[in-house]
């Protein structure tokens, strides 16, 4: 009976993951275009959701939104782009990489490379030192 | 001087998390400022409006109305409505109650005009000029600061620009 319980426990996160709606599509590549563009994008109203796993009222909206248009046959880049015209650039998980988002793709790298270089160099003198 | 950096670099640490606690991540710029209107344009055209977009199921926009009423009744500037999700009966009671200041209202009880506006929360104002162009967002409800502060002057310097 425990045993039962802790894989229904451990299995339950995996119920409750996505909050989509049931639209269907003719085609499997279809379905999983429709997936793949709303797990990129952003649910501005609770903003670390994704719209594929927010239950929030706008991201139901934008989702049908996304239907529709690719149901009038709309490229990716068409459908993201009408949500930024609207909705700005924080609509994207990831931001097109411009002069303001240098920092935020390149920042983590320089600072990592700058970490292992003060570290060889700590290291290094402390040799140096015992020596 | 080494003994400090340790204590050094924490400090800036605590400052940056610091701001970042006054921030609001969920105030989020709208790419629309200095667009034209994108939806019902020739109401805009000629006369500085405010598109206010509330509902009835909104709580802020019960707190906000009041200022707005007062807005309207001492001509301070036009002011249209924007029915979101909403329906004309609930609206029509809530519009009694809380007073109404608008001259006009779009409705939008599905939801898809608010899309092509950005909208996406309630309440939200536009400042909308005399050429139908939106030069200003307000996100959440208007505050009487807010009004003397920003809002206002804005709104003088619209009205005196010419078409």
């Amino acid at each position: 009976m425990r045993r039962l319980l802790m894989i229904f426990l451990i299995l339950l996160p995996l119920i409750t993951y996505a909050a989509e709606d049931s639209y269907q599509f003719q085609t499997k590549e279809d379905q999983a275009r429709f997936s793949a563009l709303t797990g990129e994008l952003r649910c501005l109203v609770c903003q670390n959701e994704t719209l594929a796993a927010s239950n929030a009222v706008l991201a139901s909206d934008l989702r049908g939104q996304i239907y529709q248009k690719m149901i009038q046959g709309k490229t990716d880049k068409e459908i993201v782009d009408y949500l930024v015209e609207r909705y700005g650039n924080f609509i994207l998980y990831r931001p097109p990489l411009h002069l303001t988002t240098v920092g935020l793709w390149f920042g983590p790298f320089l600072l990592l490379i700058l970490s292992i270089g003060y570290l060889l160099y700590y290291v290094r003198k402390n040799q140096r030192e015992k020596r | 001087m080494k003994k400090y950096l340790p204590l050094g670099l924490f400090l800036l640490i605590v400052i940056l998390l610091w701001r970042g606690l006054g921030l609001h991540p969920n105030l989020i710029p709208s790419p629309l400022i200095n667009k034209p209107v994108p939806t019902s344009r020739s109401v805009f055209l000629g006369q500085v409006t405010l598109l206010n977009v509330f509902a009835s199921w909104c709580e802020a926009c019960a707190e906000e109305q009041g200022f707005l009423n007062q807005l309207a009744k001492n001509n301070k500037v036009r002011i249209i409505g924007f029915n979101y999700k909403d329906t004309p009966l609930k609206a029509k009671a809530w519009l009694k109650q809380y007073g109404n200041p608008y001259q006009n209202i779009m409705v939008d009880s599905k939801g898809e005009t608010a899309i092509d506006w950005g909208i996406y929360g309630t309440p939200e104002t536009f400042v909308i000029d005399k050429k139908g162009i939106i030069r200003y967002k307000v996100l959440g409800a208007i505050s009487p600061d807010l009004w003397e502060e920003t809002l206002g002057p804005l709104i003088l310097k619209l009205e005196s620009e010419t078409l």
